[in-house]
């Protein structure tokens, strides 16, 4: 057996002011051409310890022990120089949000070309030649017009293809991929980390794939290492972490992963509490100078109906229109044509009664919370428009509610002081506190770690069975969907293309995109890479 | 809470200059208006500790007279500034729509001139005195915290929490009020705390085109106007007022910073 290309050892990193130990006595090792996982959630450490591998720690953390050996050189000891030239040549990385980390000022082949030029003696022609054959080979459409273009132009998808391009153009021994697709839809993380796999393949390219997504690392990787707050937990196969984990933590990681609860009997759906006729919006185009560009139609003639009690979820990719959806929904965005009948009656956006009883849960916990408002006056907020509650009545009842969400004594504190599942959790209390009839979650737990999320799930859960108010899921994330859904809606191009019971659509998916979204959809799955191998 | 550096410093800086302010009002080594011919342009000494000028008036008492009227003309412009300018700026940025271009075409008319020469004309039709003063150099800054104000409230309104208040069922007014404006505190912060600078500044400027406050009277602005031809023979006369000017210039800088960030709870704990 050769020795591995990446060994780490001992590896000890420390925030330099509080002495705080970020990573703590990790070790493990990458053999040529593995694809290992690291696996964690937020403050394990897994980023640091990527990092350390690149000597580019955050300013604050320093490397206080360990070593790391990259194909038999120690880069703890190598002079600055020597680990610039490493960078790029030996070993590349991927970022997590490719929305930032594209220069938006430089156009996509000016930074391709960059480490190309830093790294070797090509001419400017063969450097651009070998972009575009890089750039083709990621199927990116037009090669030669994306290698002129500027980041603004592209997807989330895109860019991290054209990330992966730029960085794969070098052909490094070991590619760092630091959640390169939480930021993605389901479809493009599927497509980008496909690509990511072949190309490692054909250049021998060893990967460390960072995630918090077990369905990824089942799919993807060979062997996993799981941090828990800097240390190593867990070692081995993937086969074996997922199958039979011997620690409690890992098997907590497991068994956090959403499963389908038997179909619970729901009341028959009687009259619908929202219902949704011909219901269009459409943005408008670009103001000219004499006229308008065309507008897009963001949702197009959708029919929906959502009965009282009633979890309904919207799937579909970035741009399907299901957030739109939602929001036209409550009347917060304007409607184009067709009608929203809330209780029987034609709602809209000044109908008092309708805004007080339809609430929105928001996307993203770190900004849909007032900074300069302490969590208690936060949740309280809403109750101003409950007519004849004293204030005694209202802090109880905001101190029962925060209770519930289970932030018992957190009214004096501030948001920012708050990780982002507590966010969640304030801003599912404010959504619900007046005891709304329909609440439109958005996209609720994608920013949040697979643990967190499955609590978040299951509180979420808990307060409609206690509450009864109907919901509206919109999640790209068909595991989660999966587990909180009584009725799936699939939407494309701002169309519904396929809608039916949960069960109906996950087991027996009629169109072709319900298919892919279910294919792309990381799994559990036991037979691990071999299989994943097989069908791509 | 921690005091930091800039805290103390400021702090102490600006305590100085109030202290001094409120001492003037009661007592100044000598009568800052007293002209001795005889003791004209003399050097510091135990008599005169920062000398006296080309009158043979005590400049420490000069001085200390001038912080009074000069605090009290910047700080009301910029009080003056800061609250007219901030309704303008926040009815423009929360109507949207023609009010605001209307709002913001006057606005950006009257930013375009020099806010010196602004002052200069309306200090013209007014006349020469203190409240003049104030109320030229206060239209003259208004346009800037409208703007800086507009552009804030209009950032703001986009944000995710502002939609939240929405949703619950608030008015916009109240969203404006509750929502929009605290979080538009820190830029206004900032910008009132460097205004000060300008305004005394300013009013140096108009002081010495005999246009501030009218002699005799110190201000620290006309006695650097009052200086210049002697700056040569006797530079003690420009380097005390402008000392005075650039030690409050920073004790307001680094009072605001601190100001702002203990208004933001998310910097409290930094």
């Amino acid at each position: 057996m050769t020795t591995p290309l990446l060994t780490v050892d001992h590896l000890r990193i420390e925030a330099g002011r509080t002495g705080l130990v970020v990573v703590d006595d990790v070790s493990f090792a990458i053999e040529r051409g593995e694809f290992l996982a690291v696996v964690g959630e937020s403050g394990s450490g897994k980023t640091a310890a990527a990092r350390a591998i690149l000597g580019l720690l955050p300013p604050g953390l320093r490397r206080a022990g360990g070593r790391i050996r990259l194909d038999g050189e120690d880069l703890a000891t190598v002079a600055p120089n020597r680990m610039r030239a490493l960078r790029g040549r030996s070993v590349g990385m991927v970022f997590q949000e490719p929305m930032v980390s594209l220069n938006p000022a430089i156009s996509v082949g000016a930074q391709m070309a960059e480490g190309l030029a830093l790294h070797e003696t090509l001419t400017k022609r063969e450097i651009k030649c070998r972009c575009l054959d890089m750039l083709a080979r990621v199927q990116i459409r037009d090669p030669e017009h994306t290698f002129n273009a500027y980041p603004h132009e592209f997807s989330g998808g895109m860019r991290q293809r054209i990330m992966l391009a730029s960085v794969m153009l070098l052909k490094p021994k070991l590619l760092l991929a630091d959640e390169p697709t939480t930021a993605l839809d389901t479809l493009s993380q599927r497509e980008v980390l496909d690509l990511m796999v072949e190309l490692a393949r054909d250049h021998g390219t060893s990967v460390m794939l960072i995630t918090h997504n077990l369905g990824l690392v089942s799919r993807y990787a060979q062997r996993a290492v799981v941090l828990r707050q800097g240390r190593v937990v867990e070692t081995g196969s993937v086969r074996q972490i997922l199958s039979a984990p011997r620690e409690a933590y890992t098997r907590q990681l497991v068994d956090a992963l959403p499963r389908r609860r038997a179909a619970a009997p729901r009341r028959a759906a009687g009259e619908a509490l929202m219902s949704v006729r011909g219901l269009k919006v459409s943005f408008c185009g670009r103001q000219r100078l004499f006229r308008r560009d065309a507008g897009v139609a963001a949702v197009n003639g959708v029919d929906l109906d959502i009965g009282a009690g009633e979890t309904v979820a919207v799937v579909g990719g970035s741009g399907s229109g299901k957030t739109t959806l939602g929001r036209a929904m409550l009347r917060l965005v304007p409607a184009a044509g067709g009608e929203i009948r809330f209780q029987g009656r034609d709602v809209t956006a000044h109908d008092r009664a309708f805004r007080l009883a339809a609430q929105l849960v928001f996307r993203d916990p770190y900004s849909s919370l007032d900074p300069r408002m302490r969590v208690g006056e936060i949740v309280a907020e809403p109750l101003r428009h409950v007519a004849g509650l004293s204030v005694t009545e209202r802090n109880k009842r905001v101190a029962g509610m925060l209770d519930e969400v289970g932030l018992d004594g957190f009214a004096e504190r501030w948001p920012h002081e708050l990780s982002g599942g507590q966010r969640l959790r304030i801003a599912i209390a404010r959504a619900i506190v007046r005891h709304p009839s329909f609440v439109v979650a958005d996209e609720p737990v994608s920013a949040l770690d697979m643990t967190i999320q499955a609590q978040v799930l299951k509180l979420f859960e808990r307060l409609q069975a206690q509450y009864g108010f109907a919901c509206l899921f919109i999640s790209h994330d068909l595991a989660a969907v999966e587990q909180v859904a009584d009725r799936v809606v699939v939407m494309q191009g701002g169309r519904i293309v396929e809608q039916g019971t949960r069960d109906d659509v996950f087991d027996r998916p009629q169109h072709d995109y319900t298919k892919a979204l279910l294919a792309a959809t990381p799994v559990l799955d036991f037979a691990g890479p071999a299989n994943m191998r097989a069908s791509g | 809470m921690r005091w930091r550096a800039n805290t103390i410093i400021g702090g102490a800086l600006i305590a100085l200059l109030l202290g001094t302010a409120v001492t003037a009002a009661f007592w100044t080594p000598f009568d800052p208006l007293r002209i001795n011919l005889k003791a004209r342009l003399q050097q510091p000494s135990s008599m005169y500790w920062l000398g006296t000028d080309e009158f043979g008036r005590d400049v420490l008492s000069r001085l200390m007279a001038g912080a009074s009227a000069s605090v009290v003309v910047a700080l009301a412009t910029v009080v003056l500034a800061v609250c007219i300018g901030v309704v303008v700026g926040g009815v423009a940025g929360y109507l949207r729509g023609w009010t605001d271009r209307i709002i913001m075409a006057i606005n950006d008319a009257l930013l375009a001139f020099p806010g010196i020469l602004l002052a200069l004309a309306v200090m013209i039709v007014i006349g020469a005195n203190k409240s003049g003063l104030v109320l030229a150099l206060g239209l003259a800054y208004i346009p800037s915290v409208a703007r800086v104000v507009r552009g804030t409230v209009l950032s703001i309104r986009e944000k995710e929490y502002i939609e939240a208040s929405r949703v619950i069922g608030n008015s916009e007014f109240y969203s404006m009020v509750r929502h929009v404006l605290p979080n538009a505190v820190a830029p206004v912060a900032v910008l009132a705390t460097s205004m000060f600078g300008w305004v005394l500044l300013a009013e140096s400027a108009l002081s010495f085109l005999g246009l501030g406050v009218p002699p005799p009277a110190p201000t620290w602005g006309n006695m650097l106007a009052a200086s210049r031809p002697y700056m040569e023979t006797a530079a003690w006369l420009s380097i005390a007022p402008g000392l005075c000017i650039a030690l409050t210039l920073l004790g307001i800088n680094l009072l605001g910073d601190s100001l702002r960030d203990r208004l933001d709870p998310r910097m409290a704990h930094g």
